[in-house]
């Protein structure tokens, strides 16, 4: 892949955990006088929606959510003409693994919070929501706190810098179900109801809440947009590869001696991320799997050539995974991967909404087979039975949950299948 | 009745205002939250008062409560200790913290103690992966993280729990 710099790791400025370099970084006027505020300013002042929009789109970010999508497309999907219309900020993350967002908010929320506002600018909408997971709840509060801060500041509110754009940011309790974390679903929740995924299209850009165009970004992917503005579209592309420019915030858990979230370029190999920043295995064990994003792509073994890889969108999906959330769970020798598989699987089967059958009872069935393994009381056969069920899933569901769900057993058996197979024989 | 329209007049007027008027459903969820405050959990009772503020029909509200696992249709303990050991936490050794702390207190697995004040519950991902095990205790008024726990500082917060259960 396209590194910045092929010779060394390459310890970059960091883009969103600021915070991490620059003491009170959670108070507005610390966070201002680092230059706070003046993208958005200059946003609203000077800078016409479609311009921010084709910066964006030209910086080559990408959602930062999982899909990694082109967020300055997405944006200018937005149905012309229609309004009002809305920002919706996802901070419900709930992937096992994944703990980023919830630093960003808590130790950078004024950056993260001038990112919505950028992002309600391009979009031309007067207000945004912030959906936090329902756990967040002091994190929410908080949150209240500084947006009231911003509002005090003349930063939020009506004829904002002596224009006629005014802005509100409101925050949105979830209850506790990972759906929500889909955007549709999210959207569903947000308007009262049951979370469950909407048939798309209409994508939120067309219909969104309450049927008008809406713009869903994670976290990360706003907290990104400040320094974009700022500094413009060929300091962002100097760092991470071509495809996947600028940085990204790993959040590496599991056995290792370090768990943390570690900003780096996109692209930078998973040794680097492990065994420097993450100063390696626990107890110095050999590492023996990796789970890229999360319970959410296919299970990696850990050989040289996986670890030597760049995380970055296009390297990851080239070893027959994903990078996602790029939630880094980290496995090490002693770790039985149907044991993995099965508390991933758990996971799933509580986690489905329900609304379609194949990943319904597909998940449930799963989970009962990898029960019976689990206790000893499977034969050989019922492999053979979790894999079909697992193929059987994929493809027919109405959001990426079931596909994630059979991908997690199908890619476990396919590539760790002694680890299926000691179970099966023990249960004889 | 409309005991949480009286009592919590301003803070549901806060909570309408963020919603445009003409899409109020989505309070449902807030208000929720604030009957589940008032009252420990959401009876037919506290489920009729929130519908009747957004006037929408009780099945509509009602239906919600089962969807959403922070949401308690019948009484409980009045304090959860939600222990996370989905797999990055199992993997520093949340199963075996959980087992622990319900053996020191003699309860099982989501069972409230004898006074029916604590239970410990298992819980999926709460991203706090990097400070396993970790906890959140959550009770009618809010929830908490506890992050880092060893079987003493948990065993501390819940003596301190018990504390404030025999003060009321
Ligand atoms: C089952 C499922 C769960 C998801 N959970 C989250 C989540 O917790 N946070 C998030 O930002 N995106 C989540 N997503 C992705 C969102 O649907 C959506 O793509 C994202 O919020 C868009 O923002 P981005 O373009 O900035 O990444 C999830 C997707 C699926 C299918
Ligand atoms: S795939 Fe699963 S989670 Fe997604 S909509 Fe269907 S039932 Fe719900
Ligand atoms: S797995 Fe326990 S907090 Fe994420």
């Amino acid at each position: 892949m396209l590194r910045n710099s092929e010779a060394e790791p390459e310890v970059t400025e960091p883009i969103v955990l600021r915070h991490r370099v620059l003491p009170e970084f959670d108070r507005l006027t610390v966070y201002r006088q680092h230059g706070g505020y003046q993208a958005f300013e200059r946003a609203v002042r000077s800078r016409s929606p479609e311009a921010v929009i084709q910066l964006v789109k030209d910086s080559g970010l990408r959602g930062r959510g999982g899909a990694g999508f082109p967020t300055g497309v997405k944006w200018s999907f937005l149905t012309p003409g229609v309004f009002p219309r809305y920002v919706v900020a996802n901070a419900d993350e709930s992937e096992p693994g994944t703990f980023k967002d919830r630093e960003i908010i808590e130790r950078n929320p004024f950056q993260f919070l001038e990112g919505v506002a950028i992002c309600a600018h391009a979009a031309q909408a007067n207000v945004a929501y912030v959906y936090c997971r329902g756990e967040f709840w002091d994190l929410t509060s908080e949150l209240d706190r500084k947006i009231a801060e911003l509002e005090g500041a003349g930063l939020l509110g009506d004829g904002l810098f002596g224009t006629d754009y005014s802005l509100r940011i409101y925050t949105h309790l979830g209850a506790g179900a990972y759906i929500c974390g889909e955007e549709t679903a999210l959207l569903e929740s947000l308007e009262g109801k049951l979370g469950q995924p909407r048939l798309r299209p209409p994508f939120p850009a067309a219909e969104g809440l309450y049927g008008k165009p809406t713009v869903v970004n994670n976290v990360e992917t706003l907290a990104n947009l400040p320094l974009i503005l700022e500094r413009g579209v060929d300091w962002y592309r100097s760092v991470g590869t071509k495809q996947s420019p600028g940085t990204k915030v790993f959040s590496l858990s599991g056995h290792v001696k370090r768990p943390a979230n570690v900003e780096l370029p996109l692209g930078t190999t998973f040794r680097e991320l492990i065994f420097e920043h993450g100063g390696g295995i626990l107890g110095d064990k050999k590492i023996k799997a990796i789970l890229p994003a999360g319970a959410s792509a296919p299970i990696l073994p850990a050989a040289d050539d996986v670890l030597d890889s760049g995380m970055d969108y296009e390297s990851v999906a080239a070893l027959g995974s994903a990078l996602g959330s790029a939630s880094i769970i980290v496995l090490d020798e002693t770790v039985n991967i149907a044991w993995a598989e099965a508390k991933i699987t758990d996971f799933f089967e509580h986690e489905s909404c329900g609304k379609c059958t194949p990943c319904r009872e597909g998940t449930y069935w799963m989970k009962h087979i990898l029960g019976r393994l689990m206790t000893g009381a499977a034969r050989a056969e019922d492999i053979e039975l979790l894999h079909s069920v697992g193929t059987g899933i994929r493809g027919k569901c109405l959001c990426a949950l079931g596909d994630f769900a059979a991908l997690a057993v199908t890619s476990g058996i396919e590539r760790f299948g002694t680890d299926f197979k000691v179970h099966a024989v023990n249960g004889q | 009745m409309a005991a949480l329209a009286e009592k919590y007049r301003a803070e549901i007027q806060s909570i309408l205002a963020k919603y445009p008027p003409e899409h109020k459903r989505s309070a449902v969820m807030p208000l929720l939250f604030v009957a589940q405050r008032e009252y420990g959990h959401l009876d037919r009772q506290a489920i009729a008062e929130v519908a009747a503020l957004l006037q929408l029909e009780p099945t509509e509200v009602g239906s919600l409560i089962g969807f959403y696992t922070l949401f308690h249709d019948r009484p409980g303990p009045t304090y959860r200790l939600q222990v996370c050991t989905d797999l990055p936490c199992a993997l520093r050794g949340a199963e075996e913290f959980a087992r622990e702390l319900r053996q020191e207190l003699n309860v099982s697995q989501g069972e409230p103690d004898t006074d029916g004040q604590i239970a410990v519950e298992e819980v999926k991902c709460l991203a706090a992966c990097d400070r396993a095990p970790v906890f959140q205790l959550q009770e009618p008024g809010g929830i908490h993280y506890y992050e880092n726990q060893t079987l003493e500082t948990a065993l501390a917060v819940v003596e301190e729990l018990r504390g404030r259960a025999g003060s009321d």
